[in-house]
């Protein structure tokens, strides 16, 4: 990657088509007259506004229909685009903006997400890719109907920190000068009883996968996340993730609640309903709990 | 596992139901943490080979993004600490 920090400055150029997901065609298009939010029962439908307000319309090819909208060349071509994906704010930014156009369709209807960054010069580009990919996203869309994605992270405490010496953690022990064998004599303890901790962790954090894949349609498991991004010296040591029929939610929920209560050796947390971003991919991830965690 | 082989837990259940950690309806208004949405946006969705982006799917954007992520949050971290008394 470039060295360069500098975001691409659009002077307005030509429009490309950003795509946000590909659904059943019909099953929007109905909708077409504007894509609207859903109906929250206040009577107002505003429009579906997509990345950097412009407005969400449809493409439709043989019995697909893909949720786009219009993208500035001179921002989002492949050059810029490499600048910009390494800065941050602009990365957040689009990727939000990005996962409210998924999630409001996904409301309506079963939707493919595409990843973040698919963009095509026309209509009629990609026309022919859906026609092309046609019968993968219909067996994607047979899948993923009636369900959703919950995330399930599962963290060590501090004190599972193996890198922290007791001493910088206001343990509230003092370590008096010169008793070197002493303190090393103790930190190893402390280091075996933190691996004990760990490693202990870890096999719960499988057997509460385990369970939870046994009450979802699928699962999978994302890298877990840099311990610095927590901010909490907490480690993470799963992070996993679970297709699960809508009419299970509340069940499945009760089951991660119940998981949390028995493991107190971990801390559980539950994200979601998530359109089905981690399950549309032809091959799934292949993290096993526990890699990575020793980073 | 079944509902039958799991015994009943005498814990005072109010404690995790105060902050609505387990309720599927308080989740869901969470707000998302960054992160966790890169970690589906970057590394999830359908891969299309966009007429644009073609090269950009050979890239490990997860692996631009965490790196993107963790300098801005030292940087962050920095200007706390050079703003300490």
């Amino acid at each position: 990657m470039s060295d360069q920090d500098v975001p691409a400055q659009p002077s307005p150029g030509p429009d490309a088509i950003w795509v946000y997901a590909v659904a059943r065609g019909g099953t929007l298009a109905e909708r077409e007259a504007g894509v609207s939010r859903p109906d929250d029962g206040s009577g107002t439908n505003e429009p579906l506004a997509g990345i950097a307000g412009r407005p969400v319309r449809l493409v439709t090819a043989t019995d697909l229909t893909a949720v786009v909208s219009p993208v500035d060349l001179a921002e989002f071509g492949e050059e810029p685009l490499r600048r910009n994906m390494e800065h941050l704010p602009w990365l957040e930014a689009v990727a939000r903006m990005h996962h409210d156009v998924v999630s409001a369709v996904a409301k309506m209807t079963a939707v493919v997400p595409m990843r973040l960054a698919t963009v095509y010069r026309t209509d009629l580009g990609l026309a022919r890719m859906l026609g092309q990919r046609r019968s993968d996203f219909l067996a994607v869309l047979g899948n993923i109907a009636g369900r959703s994605e919950w995330g399930v992270k599962a963290y060590v405490e501090a004190g599972g920190d193996l890198a922290t010496p007791p001493a910088d953690r206001g343990s509230g022990v003092a370590v008096t000068p010169g008793s070197g064998a002493a303190y090393l004599s103790k930190r190893r303890a402390e280091l075996t009883a933190a691996e004990g901790a760990r490693k202990a962790a870890v096999a719960s954090a499988k057997r509460v996968h385990a369970e939870l894949a046994g009450q979802a349609v699928a699962a999978a498991l994302h890298r877990p996340q840099d311990p610095r991004l927590s901010g909490t010296g907490s480690r993470m040591i799963m992070n996993a993730t679970y297709l699960v029929d809508d009419r299970d939610r509340v069940s499945f929920a009760a089951r991660v609640r119940r998981a949390a209560l028995m493991n107190p050796s971990m801390r559980l947390e539950l994200t979601g309903p998530w359109p089905p971003y981690s399950f549309v991919a032809p091959e799934p991830g292949a993290q096993t709990i526990g890699a990575g965690a020793s980073r | 596992m079944t509902e039958g082989t799991v015994p009943d837990l005498a814990i005072d259940e109010a404690d995790l139901a105060i902050d609505g950690a387990w309720d599927d309806q308080a989740v869901e208004r969470q707000p998302i943490a960054l992160v966790d949405l890169l970690d589906r946006v970057l590394a999830g969705g359908v891969v299309l080979a966009g007429e644009v982006t073609l090269a950009l799917a050979d890239v490990d954007m997860v692996t631009i993004s965490v790196r993107a992520l963790v300098t801005s949050v030292s940087a962050l971290a920095g200007q706390e600490q050079d703003r300490a008394p």
